[in-house]
């Protein structure tokens, strides 16, 4: 749009770890040795932002997202001048105000009244500007008549509320948004949303780091992902975030994969257990199952789902001796224990006939419309009266992503019509959620 | 130290409020708020009135009779001092949030433990003054005072900045600071007289930057007479010193700070 209100050009931070010398040695030594200023040097280095490049244009909206530990919260405390960039250079143009810590520098003891002054002052107004916003302020945070308490009498959603109205209050060229908005309750959220989005229409400046993806889609102009310390992604949001999310489903996959690797394997089980029951998994194995998979539609194992998806949950199995008398089950729950579907081959009228030495079930599921969410898997064989060879329970599990975030369990096929004096905007269309190169 | 000294200049604003309300804070709910600053004083100089004439009595150098006033003069700069070191070793520390979560030029903090403690010193000189009215020596070589006041800020500030930067690395300090502040005190004649001390321990003496301070207070208020010129000024390049020390040490653990508390 115009000239850029922040500027970032190859920002690097290292920060420097003195864990070392703290656990181990004191000033005592560290005079004892006369090593005093060089012990003052690090023992490592940890690089939480590396090489980070990226404009806003000034009067956007700029959204940060990444994992826990990516940088984001690195990158914010750059921007707003608590550390200096070990590399690189980072420009910010006008005021900036940080919504990092709410009410960070309030004093307990005082009153609101002096904490709104204090920390106005902390964040850069003078005392004539605070003294023409402070009716504002105080009347935002809705918090008049406890003006004159102290602070350490407030909850703390008061506390918060009178942080956040002080912050915003500042009429920052440049505003910061760390996460804040998570907390509160939710009439208060509503509001600061409120405020941020005349922020916005206000011709100002936003860089909003947050771990809701929505937010981010909804409200920035630009978004940038942070992977390691790394620009992993820049440019429209709904793109970032796409991308963003198929990383992380690639991420849960391993995770979910390794669980699973983790689990005993039976005939470990057998050897440290005696036979029957046992938590999460019993029979008495005369038919085994000794693999569960879960693969898509073009056969890749896989624990990460669209919503929409086709499923195909395959058993390796192996009869141990001849039975005639076996039936093959499959049942879904939700990660609080639901029961979504379940279905075996008794119900559905196969008959058994034999079983013996090793063999393959597979069950697919067409369509898999679940809302997004971690579900539970039960696979057992058992005879028709139940007396169960093996039975899985909870034992494996995969994942669902949805870009919509409906809620329930089963997402049927549906579409929305209005007629008569309604008038809603069509929902721009979403790109498919494409889990395919997960990894 | 320059720029060190312009930022201190520029949040001159924030100083003043931080420390506005330190004070607040600091009576903010006891009955006599306000007028503990000026009763607190008063209390010392009974307590150790009390201590001088009664458990302690006995002749001392008539140099320094009435000896209660004499002290008094000595104790009010002193516990200025003592109570900025010690305030300021946690401050740091205490004040983290702030670090971490505000932008904000961290040497302000301890700079704000120093002028609050600069203000209960000034709240006890009236009643320093009206005593000395009341024994009839008050002269007008109090009005230097100024000077003194003025080379003790900045070496208080030096050394804040020096005791707050190295105590968020090293803890240990914030423990042993307060015997080595104790020590200080009795190598400096709050308790005896300079001027008639002889030898090695004048010549100890001589080499500590509060000794000149004290004897300067010593001379404006007590004695009436002022002509410690040249241990002033030396005192006052000492203290210069300590700033420029004090700032460029902070300055090179600043990026640190945030990290570390």
């Amino acid at each position: 749009m115009s000239a850029p209100a922040v500027v970032a050009d190859g920002v690097s931070k290292v920060y420097r770890r003195f864990l070392h010398q703290h656990q181990f040695r004191t000033l005592k030594s560290a005079l004892l040795t006369g090593s005093l200023i060089t012990d003052l040097r690090p023992d490592e280095t940890f690089t939480a932002l590396d090489g980070v490049s990226f404009e806003v244009p000034a009067g956007t909206t700029f959204g940060v997202i990444g994992e826990n530990g990516s940088g984001k919260s690195t990158l914010l405390k750059l921007l707003a001048g608590i550390t200096k960039p070990t590399r690189g250079s980072l420009r910010v143009a006008g005021r900036i105000s940080a919504l990092i810590e709410l009410g960070a520098g309030f004093h307990p003891e005082i009153s609101g009244r002096e904490n709104v002054a204090i920390n106005g002052i902390m964040l850069g107004l003078s005392r004539r500007e605070v003294d023409e916003r402070f009716d504002e302020i105080v009347d935002f945070a809705e918090l008049r008549e406890f003006i004159d308490a102290p602070v350490k009498t407030y909850s703390s959603g008061m506390y918060m509320r009178l942080g956040f109205s002080v912050a915003i209050h500042v009429d920052p060229d440049v505003l910061l948004i760390d996460e804040v908005l998570a907390v509160g309750d939710e009439a208060f959220t509503r509001k600061c949303l409120d405020k941020i989005g005349e922020f916005r229409r206000r011709g100002k400046t936003i860089v909003l780091v947050t771990h809701s993806l929505g937010l981010v889609e909804k409200m920035c102009d630009e978004a940038l992902w942070l992977r390691h310390g790394r620009r992993a992604g820049l440019g429209d949001p709904r793109r970032v975030v796409d991308a963003y999310l198929t990383y992380v489903a690639g991420g849960e996959e391993a995770l979910l994969a390794r669980d699973q690797a983790a689990s005993p394997s039976p005939a470990a089980a057998e050897e440290t257990k005696p036979e029957g029951y046992r938590e999460g998994r019993w029979g008495s194995r005369d038919v085994e199952i000794t693999r569960v998979l879960l693969v898509d539609d073009r056969g890749q194992e896989r624990h990460v789902f669209a919503s929409g998806e086709s499923v195909v949950v395959r058993l390796d199995v192996e009869a141990r001796a001849d039975v005639e008398d076996f039936v093959f089950g499959v049942g879904i729950f939700t990660a609080d224990g639901v029961s979504v579907y379940g279905t075996n081959t008794h119900i559905e009228d196969y008959v058994p006939r034999r079983a013996s030495g090793r063999g393959e079930v597979s069950l697919e599921l067409l369509d898999l419309r679940l809302v997004e969410g971690t579900y539970l898997l039960d696979v057992a064989v058992h005879r028709r009266d139940g007396t169960p060879y093996d039975y899985h329970r909870g034992l494996h599990s995969f994942r669902v992503k949805s870009r919509i975030k409906d809620v329930g369990v089963y997402r049927p096929p549906h579409r929305w019509s209005f007629a008569g004096g309604l008038e809603l905007e069509k929902p721009a269309p979403r790109p498919e959620l494409d889990l395919h190169e997960g990894k | 130290m320059i720029a060190q000294a312009r930022t201190l200049v520029r949040y001159r604003l924030l100083i003043q409020s931080l420390v506005g309300r330190e004070l607040k804070a600091r009576y903010r709910g006891s009955v006599l708020g306000f007028f503990w600053s000026f009763v607190n004083p008063l209390l010392q100089l009974l307590t150790y009135g009390l201590v001088f004439t009664v458990i302690l009595p006995g002749r001392r150098q008539p140099e320094i009779e009435p000896y209660l006033l004499f002290f008094f003069c000595g104790i009010l700069p002193w516990t200025w001092l003592q109570s900025s070191l010690t305030e300021a070793a946690g401050v740091l520390i205490s004040g983290g949030n702030l670090i971490k979560k505000v932008l904000f030029p961290a040497e302000i903090l301890p700079v704000v433990t120093v002028f609050a403690n600069l203000a209960h010193f000034v709240f006890g000189l009236p009643v320093l003054l009206a005593v000395l009215l009341g024994y009839g020596r008050l002269r007008p070589s109090a009005l230097l005072l100024p000077l003194p006041m003025a080379v003790q800020l900045v070496l208080t500030i030096g050394l804040a900045l020096i005791v707050s930067a190295l105590t968020v690395h090293f803890r240990d300090i914030q423990s042993i600071l307060t015997h080595l502040v104790h020590l200080w005190f009795f190598a400096s004649p709050v308790l005896y007289y300079y001027g008639t001390l002889q030898g090695k321990a004048r010549a100890v003496l001589r080499l500590n930057p509060m000794t000149h301070l004290l004897v300067s207070y010593q001379q404006m208020l007590f004695h009436g007479s002022f002509d410690h010129w040249r241990g002033l000024a030396a005192t006052a390049v000492v203290a210069l010193l300590a700033f420029a020390l004090g700032a460029w040490l902070f300055d090179r653990l600043r990026d640190t700070l945030a990290e570390e508390v």
